[in-house]
Order: C-alpha cells, then sequence, then structure tokens
C-alpha cells in the first residue's frame, strides 16, 4: 500500500540530494568514495536540514533523576535534557545521507550538465545468462528441490494428521513436489573501454597520483553509468610504456626521464589489436606532469594522435598534473592540434578536478 | 482498521472501569494501525492527513528508520478531538493493548476537562483536512517551489504566538469612540477665576500639558501601541502578503495555537494518563497471568535514566504524591511550619481528600503551575532529583547540585514558553522607515545567533522590509541584528557609534 506521506519523503528526499549536489565539489575531492561502484552504498555528511527558529543558545545544564554524587558524570556527548522538548542541544548536526554510487553518478551528471553518451556500436547486442533463484510447483524431477518438497509432504502430513512420530515416514504426493525454476537475465556485452595512462616518471609526485587517482575513479563512476560493462585498461610510462594492472598503475614509481609518444604508441597498438573501433567505444585519458623529453618527441606524439588515435577513439583527454616548468606538454597539444575529440586540463589541486571532470566529458562523446 | 471481538469486548469493560474511576471523557474511536501507517500518523502528529510539506517526510524517514533499528516504537498515539481519535499498535500484545486503551482514556479525560485545552478546536480533524486541501490548491496555482519557501518562513516563526491568549484578553474588543474629543480642544485650562488664571494655568504648565498630549497621541499611533507578543497575528494584520501567502500564515498559526497546550501540559498530560492506566490496570482490568507482562511494559514506560526527565514518571509520581498527601491533610500552614521529619512522615489527619485533589489538579494547572505548586523538597529529595551542567573539560555532562531550589528553578526555566525565547514585536516603524523591531526579554541565556539570523530572513521573507531583533549577549550589552535586502547586520547598541568604525558590518 502507498502511504500518503510518502509525497512528503519523497520530496524531503529530493531536497536532501539538492543538498549534496551543492557540496558535489566537496565530495569530488573526497577520497574516502575510492573503490565504491555501482549499487554500493555510501555514507554521505551533510548539514542537518531544518528549519531555523528563535531559541536558546548554550543549553548544557537540565534536571535529571537518580544517585549519585555532585560531580558523578551522567553521560558524554549531549543527552536529550528537559521535559520532552526536542531539538535544543548545541552544537553542529551531521546528517548522513545513504546513497548509491549510480545516484551520486546521476548526480554528478546533473550537476555537471555532463551530457548522456550516445554509444556507437553493437551497444544492443546482449547475451543471456540463467540463474536458479525461483521454486515452482511443476518442472522436470531433475530439478526437485529435495528439502521442499520434503517440507511441504510434512506440513501437509501434520496436518491432515497423517504424521506418525513414531513412524515418521514422509510420502510426497504431486501437490507436495517442488522444483527449482530459472530466470534469465540478459548480461550486457563489453563495448566501452576506458584506456588510461599515466606517466610515472620521477617527478610524478604521490601527491600528484592521489590527484590522477581521484580524477579517474569520478570518470570510471560516470562512464559506468553510461555503459553497461566497462574495461579498462592501464599503462604506464616514463622514458618506455608498459601494460600493468590497477594497482600497479596507481602505486608504481619509477625514476627514469619522459617520453610520452611510447605509451602512445602502446595505446595504439592495444586499440589495433584488440578493439575495433567501429564496434567499440574507447576512450583515452593520459595523465602526465607535462614535463616531455624534447620537442622532437612532442612532434611525434601530435603526429600520432591526429593520424592514428583520434580518428579511432570518442574522446582523448589529456590531464597535467601540477606542473613547475614553463615548457609543458599541454600548451604543444592545444596549440598543435584542434579537434573536438582532444580535451585538455590542468589539475593543480583537488578543487580543480570537478573542472577537469567537466572539461572532459562535458562533450558527450 | 476497527478493534477484533476479542479487543472490543475489553475496550466496553475497560470504558466501565474508566468512569467507575471518576474519569469524564470525550467517547474514544480505536484505530488499529500497522507501524508504517503507525509512523506516518506519527510524523502527521497524529492526524490521518496533513498539508504537504517535507518535514513530515522528514519525520516519517526518522521514525521509520529508528523502528527498524528497534530504537522505538510507538504503542500509542490519541488525538484531541471530539470524538477522540486513538491509534494502537496493531502487533501489540493483548496486555498491552488493555494497558494503552486504560492510557488513552486518561489522556481523553484530560483534553476534555484541562483549562488549558478549553479553546482548542475539537474539530481540528476537519480543520487539518481543510488545511491540506487548502495548500493543495495553493501549489497548483503558485507552484510547489513558491508554496513551500513560504511555508518554511512561517513554520520558522510558529512559536512566535502567545500561548497565554486564551486565558488573557490582551486588547480592547473595540475601540471607544469620541474619547478624543476634548483632547482636540487647544486651550486647555484647569478651570481658574480670571484674576486666579495666570497662577493656576501657567504658561509652563500648559506648555508641559501639550507635550503630554502629544506624546500620548504619538504612542497611540505607534504600532504596535503596547508590545505584541502574537507576532503572527501582528504579521497576520500588518505585513505585505498576498491572499495565498495571507492563508498559509493562517493555517500555520491556527495548527500552533492547537497544538501549543500540548506542549504546556506534558508533564501533567502523561502523568494523567499513566496515573490513570496504573488505576484502572491494577484496580480491575489486569488478568493473574499478564501481571508480568504488565509490569514489565509499565516500569519501561516510567523508567528513568540520568540526564533525561521523564515526564510520565515526573507526573505520576507527582499526582500519587499530591494523592497522598491530601488523603493525610499533609498541607497547609501547619504542616509547612511542622520541622520534625518523623511527625511530617506520620502526619495523618485522615482527611481522605486525595482523589479529589488530584482531580482538581489535573482540570486547573499547566505544567509550570503543577511544577511551582507542587514540586516540594521532600519530593525531590525522595526521588533523587539533581541538577546536571556539561563540563567542557572532559565532554562530560557531570551532576553539578542537589539543591531543591535550583532545580526546581531550573525545571521552572526550562517549562517558560516551552523553553522557547520570549520576544514580541516593539515596533513597526522603526527608523521610520516601516523596519520591523523584535525585542527578545532576556532571561539568562542567550540566543543561538546564527540560527537567529537565518529566523529573520524568514521574518524578512514576510514583512518584505528591514527586520531587526534586540538581544543580549553575555558580557557584552545589547545587540541588534538585523536582516535586510543586504544581507546580515550586527550592531552593539551599548556601545556609542562612534566607537565603533563600522557598526552596520554586511556579511
Amino acid at each position: 500500500m502507498i502511504l500518503l506521506i510518502e509525497q512528503d519523503s519523497n520530496r524531503y528526499k529530493q531536497i536532501v540530494r539538492g543538498k549534496v549536489r551543492q557540496n558535489l565539489r566537496k565530495y569530488i575531492s573526497n577520497s574516502q568514495l575510492i573503490g565504491r561502484q555501482g549499487k554500493d552504498l555510501v555514507s554521505i555528511p551533510i548539514p542537518e536540514i531544518e528549519l531555523p527558529r528563535f531559541r536558546f543558545g548554550e543549553n548544557n545544564s537540565g534536571v535529571g533523576q537518580g544517585e549519585g554524587e555532585i560531580g558523578n558524570p551522567i553521560g558524554r556527548g549531549q543527552p536529550v535534557n528537559g521535559s520532552g522538548q526536542a531539538g535544543d542541544q548545541p552544537g553542529e548536526h551531521l546528517l548522513e545521507v545513504e546513497l548509491t554510487m549510480e545516484e551520486l553518478a546521476e548526480m554528478l551528471g546533473e550537476e555537471l550538465a555532463l551530457p548522456r553518451i550516445e554509444p556507437k556500436g553493437k551497444h544492443n547486442v546482449e547475451s543471456d545468462i540463467t540463474r536458479f533463484t525461483g521454486i515452482r510447483k511443476v518442472g522436470p524431477e531433475g530439478l526437485r528441490h529435495f528439502k521442499r518438497t520434503y517440507r511441504e509432504a510434512l506440513k501437509r502430513q501434520m496436518a491432515s494428521g497423517a504424521y506418525d512420530p513414531v513412524q515418521p515416514s514422509i510420502i510426497p504426493i504431486r501437490d507436495d513436489k517442488r522444483y527449482r525454476s530459472w530466470k534469465i537475465y540478459p548480461r550486457p556485452v563489453s563495448n566501452a573501454v576506458i584506456l588510461y595512462m599515466m606517466d610515472v616518471s620521477g617527478s610524478m609526485t604521490d601527491y600528484k597520483k592521489k590527484l590522477v587517482r581521484l580524477t579517474t575513479f569520478w570518470i570510471d563512476t560516470w562512464l559506468r553509468a553510461n555503459y553497461k560493462q566497462l574495461t579498462i585498461r592501464y599503462i604506464v610510462h616514463d622514458a618506455a610504456a608498459q601494460e600493468v594492472d590497477a594497482d600497479t598503475f596507481y602505486h608504481l614509481q619509477e625514476d627514469g626521464g619522459t617520453r610520452i609518444s611510447s605509451a602512445y604508441t602502446l595505446a595504439q597498438q592495444i586499440i589495433q589489436r584488440d578493439y575495433n573501433p567501429s564496434d567499440w567505444n574507447l576512450y583515452t585519458f593520459h595523465f602526465s606532469d607535462g614535463e616531455n623529453s624534447g620537442n622532437e618527441d612532442d612532434q611525434r606524439c601530435l603526429k600520432m594522435l591526429q593520424e592514428q588515435i583520434l580518428p579511432e577513439v570518442n574522446l582523448f583527454c589529456y590531464g597535467q598534473v601540477r606542473s613547475q616548468a614553463d615548457y609543458l606538454f599541454r600548451n604543444v597539444l592545444v596549440k598543435g592540434i584542434n579537434d573536438e575529440k582532444l580535451s585538455t586540463a590542468q589539475i593543480n589541486e583537488e578543487e580543480d578536478i570537478y573542472t577537469a571532470i567537466k572539461t572532459f566529458l562535458g562533450k558527450g562523446l | 482498521m476497527t478493534l477484533p471481538p476479542e479487543m472490543n469486548k475489553w475496550e466496553k469493560k475497560i470504558t466501565g472501569y474508566a468512569h467507575d474511576f471518576g474519569l469524564d471523557f470525550f467517547p474514544v474511536q480505536f484505530e488499529l494501525l500497522d507501524y508504517r501507517m503507525m509512523n506516518q500518523i506519527a510524523a502527521y502528529d497524529g492526524f490521518p492527513i496533513r498539508y504537504p510539506h517535507w518535514r513530515f517526510g522528514m519525520e516519517f524517514e526518522r521514525l521509520s528508520k529508528s523502528y527498524a533499528y528497534g530504537l522505538h516504537r510507538i504503542y500509542e498515539m490519541v488525538i484531541n478531538t471530539d470524538p477522540c481519535i486513538a491509534y494502537l499498535l496493531v502487533s501489540n500484545e493483548l496486555v498491552d493493548q488493555k494497558l494503552v486503551i486504560a492510557h488513552v482514556f486518561g489522556h481523553s479525560d484530560f483534553f476534555k476537562n484541562n483549562l488549558w485545552f478549553a479553546q482548542t478546536n475539537r474539530k481540528m480533524l476537519d480543520e487539518m483536512a481543510n488545511h491540506a486541501s487548502r495548500v493543495r490548491r495553493h501549489v497548483e496555482r503558485h507552484g510547489l517551489e513558491r508554496v513551500e519557501a513560504f511555508l518554511d518562513a512561517c513554520l520558522s516563526l510558529e512559536d512566535l504566538i502567545d500561548i497565554h491568549k486564551a486565558g488573557i484578553r490582551r486588547r480592547p474588543e473595540q475601540e471607544p469612540e469620541g474619547e478624543d474629543q476634548d483632547e482636540n480642544t487647544p486651550s486647555f485650562k484647569l478651570p481658574a477665576k480670571n484674576y486666579m488664571d495666570e497662577y493656576i494655568n501657567p504658561p509652563e504648565f500648559l506648555a508641559e500639558h501639550q507635550r503630554q498630549k502629544a506624546e500620548e497621541e504619538l504612542q497611540r499611533r505607534k504600532l504596535p501601541p503596547e508590545p505584541e507578543r502574537d507576532v503572527l497575528l501582528f504579521l497576520l494584520e500588518h505585513a505585505p502578503l498576498e491572499n495565498w501567502q495571507y492563508d498559509l500564515l493562517e493555517i500555520v498559526r491556527e495548527e500552533a495555537y492547537y497544538f501549543a497546550p500540548q506542549r504546556q501540559t506534558k508533564i501533567m498530560n502523561e502523568g494523567w494518563a499513566a496515573f490513570a492506566h496504573t488505576h484502572i490496570m491494577t484496580g480491575y482490568a489486569l488478568e493473574p497471568n499478564e501481571l508480568i507482562d504488565y509490569a514489565d511494559h509499565h516500569s519501561g514506560t516510567v523508567a528513568v535514566n540520568p540526564g533525561h526527565l521523564n515526564p510520565y514518571k515526573l507526573g505520576l509520581e507527582l499526582y500519587r504524591d499530591i494523592e497522598d498527601r491530601w488523603n493525610r491533610g499533609a498541607f497547609g500552614p501547619e504542616y509547612e511550619e511542622c520541622n520534625n521529619l518523623q511527625q511530617r512522615r506520620e502526619w495523618d489527619r485522615k482527611i481522605g481528600l486525595g482523589r479529589q485533589k488530584v482531580f482538581e489538579v489535573r482540570q486547573i494547572y499547566n505544567d509550570i503551575g503543577f511544577i511551582d505548586e507542587y514540586l516540594t523538597e521532600d519530593f525531590a529529595r525522595e526521588h533523587n532529583m539533581f541538577g546536571f551542567d556539561y563540563n567542557p573539560d572532559d565532554n562530560l555532562y557531570e551532576i553539578s547540585t542537589r539543591d531543591f531550589q535550583e532545580i526546581k528553578r531550573r525545571l521552572l526555566f526550562q517549562l517558560t514558553n516551552f523553553g522557547h525565547p520570549v520576544i514580541d514585536v516593539v515596533d513597526a516603524n522603526y527608523e521610520n522607515k516601516g523596519q520591523l523591531y523584535l525585542l527578545h526579554q532576556h532571561e539568562g541565556v542567550d540566543l543561538d545567533i546564527p540560527y537567529a539570523q537565518d529566523t529573520l530572513h524568514s521574518l524578512y521573507t514576510l514583512w518584505g522590509r528591514p527586520v531587526f531583533i534586540e538581544t543580549r549577549v553575555e558580557n557584552q550589552g545589547r545587540h541588534l541584528y538585523g536582516y535586510g535586502p543586504d544581507g546580515i547586520t550586527e550592531q552593539n547598541l551599548d556601545k556609542p557609534e562612534e566607537d565603533q568604525p563600522e557598526n552596520q558590518e554586511t556579511v
């Protein structure tokens, strides 16, 4: 039955969501959420929603009842004092709101005005899987549920008085029999790939990597909300590039110099080998502090991007993390290429992630 | 859902017991509800329907969550209408149902007889439904966002009513007319013979008289003429509201007045219901095999834990104390003057007026009078009452006093104006600019300033011109907080303005 008050409840939840959206920038730079996905519940503190009133400030005394000497403690924090007046405790109150990551991604999309992505390729192709989840009264004997059948028979015999505790033989009849039944679930075929590339040369400090990690987390979250299944591949590079797993990707620290073209070459190879661009939605992200080894390599990168990578991917994003030098790879990209598939952003601190995500994903490609 | 036959039988029996006990109540209509419906009804303050507002949803969510975690359950709810509607939780055991039925009759008797409820609308069930449909109509016409924002503003001011309104006529019924006539005659003089005139009516005297008259006139023209406690009424009469806004504010005010007596009599009302159910249950309705369950449930209701004053417990024990003292005749000057503890304890004049006295008390007091009159030093000692304070050094609340006067002072302060600050409108034309000026009657505890500033914002929404509240800040004297088109203002009234380079600070 639907209760009348559910309208009010929904309105309240809507308001809570509004508050979460207002503070989204703060949550995006919060590294505690990392690792959650999909239906995972996350608990987010927001300022309590209440109607302001003229009320007393400090209210740290009251009247109670019980044993005890003067000076004996009776409670920690704020006990509810007085005779039933609510809401007179001091202090800042926080309200814990539980949301799923999916909902959070939804809000992220709304708040950043991220357009829905039009996937290309065979996005409707899905294969089916069967799961045994239910019980039915008819079915093949091979799927008979012994326990349930026994229980039904027992119930019937006890109810009809046929059950004899001395000789407890239970004989199921046709009506007692229970069978396992299955349901068919569609399983989507993975049709989107994220390729993350990161510079792990000596100049990439832990803090820079943390920024990358946060950014990639929110990119994952958003793309996951758009594609039923997502494959993620990771490439690290200094002067040479190699493919690694996620854990290595975020923790590896190398010492060498930086040659960005090495990563682009590897990415290009992976795309060619595994993913046919007409079937796959390809997302490539590259993070570096922009200190590439020299002009020659820059030119090579530009050429590769323009001729090989950009025509095949949905999006190529370059995030430049916290750099000191004057000469930077981002400038090279911005000057060298004019293509709507290419986005670049500067990420100097947690606050910038919000803008970076908007730049990267704001085009809906 | 109406009652099943077994409970119906008990309802009839208990009705009889309640009459035998002397209760005089409205007819009670019982409804059985499951916990979800019960939570809805509780979130709606006991009514089956209210106007749409998110705060009911918030309360519902809170109740549902704490029910799910097993932190509380609501056994019963009853509302002050004629006939009373009482809701019982369907999953209660029979003995619980008997207890709560008896309890409900106690409440119903209290609603009917206590003087503070005399002015409440007993047809509130219809009125609430009426409010709901009015608000829905405004939502349809003006949009949810606008109506909600305005309702929020009204609700944040709903405490600004005059809780003594029911008992006191603050304004004359009608302005007496024609009284002004002699004031219009400019040549006022005391009667004097011609030759004495310049001595009896010297020019200074006449000038002084003129000045007084002018002042009185000014006072009369002042808005409001006297400080007005019913701020909501003042806003209804003088704020520039559109029709739908006027209607919403009126709804909020009416409901605030309807609920006010319940907050004024929390201890008495709950105590009385507990007093009634203990008598009915232990005297008549309880079966031997239910005794343990009853005792368990009852002691749960009246349990005390430190730092929390249970209104059921306090009220119940006070009624018992009163009944006992009036049975023994332990009151009056002779008893008060007796300093021999032994004698006081054994005092017994066998006058047997106890029952009569408690019925009288439940009729004419509210919580403040009840505590003030009947909370005695003996009682406080017997029930181990103490005052506690917060100790910031170790973040603990600690027992700070066992002094009777201090305990009583604190309790009474908590009950004064329901523990809300006392605030009056004193001037609607502050600085001759049509600005609203409120005065907080400071009684030792400061206002919560951030909240006050947010509330001023709500007030500004209604008044449309800058609004101010004067209050005291500990050790800093009188402060004037304001809200206007430029945001928040703050001014220290006890410091001359020259000392303050920026007395109007905009945040």
